[in-house]
């Protein structure tokens, strides 16, 4: 099996020139144009050729939540959605505070076989904002550890985020902030703003989440660690990025494909499908994420996917879960956001979710060049499809914010080390010999 | 109109013609045998997931008033991890039969959850949820407003009239129901309270701001609404303390004696006595807190009347 040759005939690179791939086991044997081999011919004409996406902020809810996400469901909806990588949160139960926990969760990735699955660890002990976990000990493990978060929740003490910050800097680690302000956001429902009070639902303020990205900035700027903010909502922290990259502070940041193109008029219903963490904001603020993914503010769009069972988002609102599935739909929305709106293109669109995400976390096979030699992790997407997203998922939720909106791009093969995950829309069945 | 969730759910015309119909039913009222047959055979349920005495005696007494059948329903606490969903207790009526759900939650929004869903094909009748909306109780005031200030007689809108709200407008569904029907009847409106307690965005919802009482005050205000000041407020930092909000915010004996005799003074109830409200303010002739009271069960009554009789028979 290992040794046949697949040739990719006639696919578009981001850069626009079109090329023959051929994978030989889980390596690109060669990339350019009228490859002269012979093998399973696959014929590409149309598709744009990427570096396997890679997801940076992913719940697969195993262990703990296994009624709403399993490794393997999660996995599938993964590379349904063209990744060949994504970052399992640590918001589990048990917490991956632990050598033990993050272990487990790399091999029921590996045994699943669909994406690589890297688990993020907790900055603090059962996420608890009290005491630092194994942070070492995560990173020394098997699973190799570099990115913590306590997602989810904030690491609001300041004296605990700026060791956290200094004492992962030992051995390249990155903590990913959760910018809300808890004591800001007591109850918060939604965006604050006219729409709350006449919803009468309480106010999540913008400055909830402004005020903890400068204080971060501010923090890794006087140990000189390496800070990444987690799905950023606003206008007005983009700005504060901003500012903090002009500076020169090693900060990174991510938006989700749901602030791209959702904004808080969707909840006047109260539908529960729109409560989400942080918040859906305003058209304004969606324009200024936009702007901030194009101009390099915004480094990487990550999903947050946060599969919820259908029973916690069947009730009041207040009562509801947040969060919304995103995986199988991420690529299209930044290509209906972002390419289609000539924001950015192809090449950029490949930096922020595969280059870029890759990089914060220090993968070394996925988010590479696509040349002799790098692992065969690839994407095809159909740039020209429109496509209603319908309720049917590899997720085992249905908490999908997109229902019966028309998208732009599908992906069509995902290859993740050499092994088709999907092929011709279709996900594939991996067998374990 | 299905439901009656909000007062956006009415426009200015139909909200008139709820307080026409409410005038029609304080007739019933005033009757020796006050009852009539319009909803004989049909079952109207209280679903109560907060306390609220008044509010579920004033619909309850309403719905009796009509000859309906009516089943109160308290849930204490409403947490799906604690005991029965919205879904279920939902159901549940439904499959009993149950016609009309008249709901107060302590959800904003419970009431379109309940309506929006496809748990129930009852009317839906809010009763307050959370911090959202309490449409009835303004139905009630503006009837109020409408019979007792003088010169506006018992039919129309109240254009020209001065309506000044006072306290929690941030958290009261009281003082949104009301700011979204006075001005939808013509009322010019004022609020008056804390500047913690205003939203940013109140320019948008109401005419005049005062963060002073006692200019408010000056400003002729035909009608001044008091509104119940939650001892919880105290403990979030919205305000120091009671006697704080009573020294600003609170219609004591002195601001009292300042005002115009013909001002009309109203309070939602139940009240905090000493605290937003004098018992001098309260008790006098200008008051018409129980006015208010009484009205509220014809006005509950014209809602249920045009909801289950009026446009149920236009399906």
């Amino acid at each position: 099996m290992t040794n046949q040759r697949t040739i990719f005939r006639n696919a578009k690179l981001a850069d626009g020139k079109v090329v023959d791939i051929s994978v030989v086991g889980d390596n690109i044997e060669s990339v350019g144009a009228n490859l002269d081999l012979e093998g399973t011919e696959i014929n590409c004409e149309g598709l744009i050729a990427l570096q396997g996406l890679v997801d940076l902020h992913t719940h697969l809810r195993e262990p703990g939540f296994e009624q709403r996400e399993t490794i393997l469901t999660g996995s599938r909806a993964a590379a349904k959605g063209g990744f060949t990588a994504v970052h399992a949160m640590a918001n589990t139960s048990p917490v991956a505070d632990s050598a033990a926990v993050v272990e487990q969760v790399f091999a029921l990735g590996q045994a699943a076989g669909y994406v690589y699955v890297q688990p993020i660890g907790a900055v603090t002990s059962n996420l608890e904002g009290k005491q630092l976990a194994d942070l070492l000990k995560m990173n020394q493990s098997r699973a190799a550890v570099t990115v913590f978060s306590d997602d989810g929740k904030c690491v609001s003490d300041s004296l605990l985020m700026r060791r956290a910050l200094e004492y992962v800097k030992a051995f390249g680690g990155v903590i990913a902030q959760h910018a809300q302000d808890p004591n800001l956001t007591v109850d918060a429902q939604m965006n604050e703003g006219a729409l709350s009070f006449e919803l009468g639902l309480a106010g999540w303020p913008q400055v909830a989440e402004e005020a903890i990205i400068a204080r971060d900035v501010l923090l890794a700027e006087h140990v000189g660690s390496r800070l990444h903010i987690c799905h950023v909502s606003t206008a007005g922290s983009v700005d504060i990025i901003r500012w903090a990259k002009a500076r020169g502070i090693k900060v990174t940041a991510e938006v989700t494909p749901h602030h791209l193109i959702l904004t808080e008029d969707l909840v006047k219903d109260y539908n529960p499908i729109f409560k989400v963490n942080p918040p859906l904001r305003t058209e304004k603020d969606v324009l200024a994420l936009r702007e901030a993914v194009a101009d390099g503010t915004i480094d990487i769009v990550a999903t947050d996917h946060a599969p919820h069972t259908a029973d916690s988002k069947d009730c009041e609102f207040g009562q509801a879960a947040f969060g919304m599935i995103g995986l199988e739909t991420a690529a299209a929305v930044v290509q209906t956001t972002l390419i289609e709106t000539g924001l950015i293109d192809w090449t950029r669109f490949q930096e922020v979710l595969s280059t870029a995400p890759a990089a914060i976390s220090g993968l070394t096979r996925h988010g590479q060049k696509l040349v002799t030699g790098n692992a065969a992790n690839l994407t095809f997407i159909n740039p020209t499809a429109k496509v209603i997203v319908g309720s049917e998922s590899e997720s085992k939720s249905r908490n999908n914010p997109y229902l019966g909106l028309e998208l732009c791009g599908q992906i069509v093969h995902t290859m993740f080390e050499g092994t088709f995950t999907v092929k011709n829309n279709q996900i594939q069945e991996i067998h374990h010999d | 109109m299905k439901h009656l969730l909000s007062i956006n759910d009415l426009s200015k015309e139909a909200a008139i013609d709820l307080l026409n119909l409410a005038v029609e039913m304080q007739q019933v009222n005033t009757r020796e045998i006050k009852k009539i047959p319009a909803l004989t055979g049909r079952t109207v349920a209280n679903l109560f997931f907060e306390d609220s005495t008044r509010t579920r005696i004033s619909f309850e007494l309403a719905a009796r008033r009509l000859s309906a059948d009516v089943i109160n329903f308290s849930v204490k606490g409403s947490s799906v991890s604690k005991g029965e969903s919205l879904k279920d207790t939902v159901q549940t009526l439904e499959a009993m039969g149950v016609e009309a759900l008249i709901v107060r939650h302590n959800h904003s929004g419970a009431v379109n959850t309940i309506a929006n869903s496809d748990w129930s094909k009852a009317v839906v009748i809010n009763a307050g949820d959370g911090t959202h909306e309490h449409p009835t109780q303004a139905l009630l005031d503006s009837l109020t407003i409408r019979q007792r200030v003088s010169g506006l007689g018992n039919k129309g809108d109240l254009s020209g009239l001065r309506v000044l709200i006072v306290g929690d407008i941030l958290h009261s569904r009281v003082a949104r129901s009301n700011l979204l029907l006075l001005r939808k009847l013509g009322a010019t409106v004022g609020v008056s309270a804390p500047s913690t307690l205003i939203p940013s965005t109140i320019a948008n919802y109401c005419d005049e701001v005062y963060f002073d009482l006692d200019e408010a005050l000056s400003n002729s205000f035909d009608v001044v609404m008091m509104l119940r000041i939650q001892s919880e407020r105290m403990n979030s930092a919205f305000m120091p303390n009671s006697s704080e909000y009573s020294f600003g915010w609170g219609l004591g004996d002195t601001r009292f004696s300042k005002l115009n005799k013909n001002t009309l003074i109203m309070h939602p109830g139940p009240m905090n006595r000493g605290l937003e409200i004098s018992s001098k303010a309260a008790d006098f002739d200008q008051s018409a807190i129980l006015d208010q009271v009484t009205n509220g069960v014809a006005v509950r009554m014209a809602v249920l009347y045009k909801l289950l009789a009026q446009e149920k028979k236009n399906d």
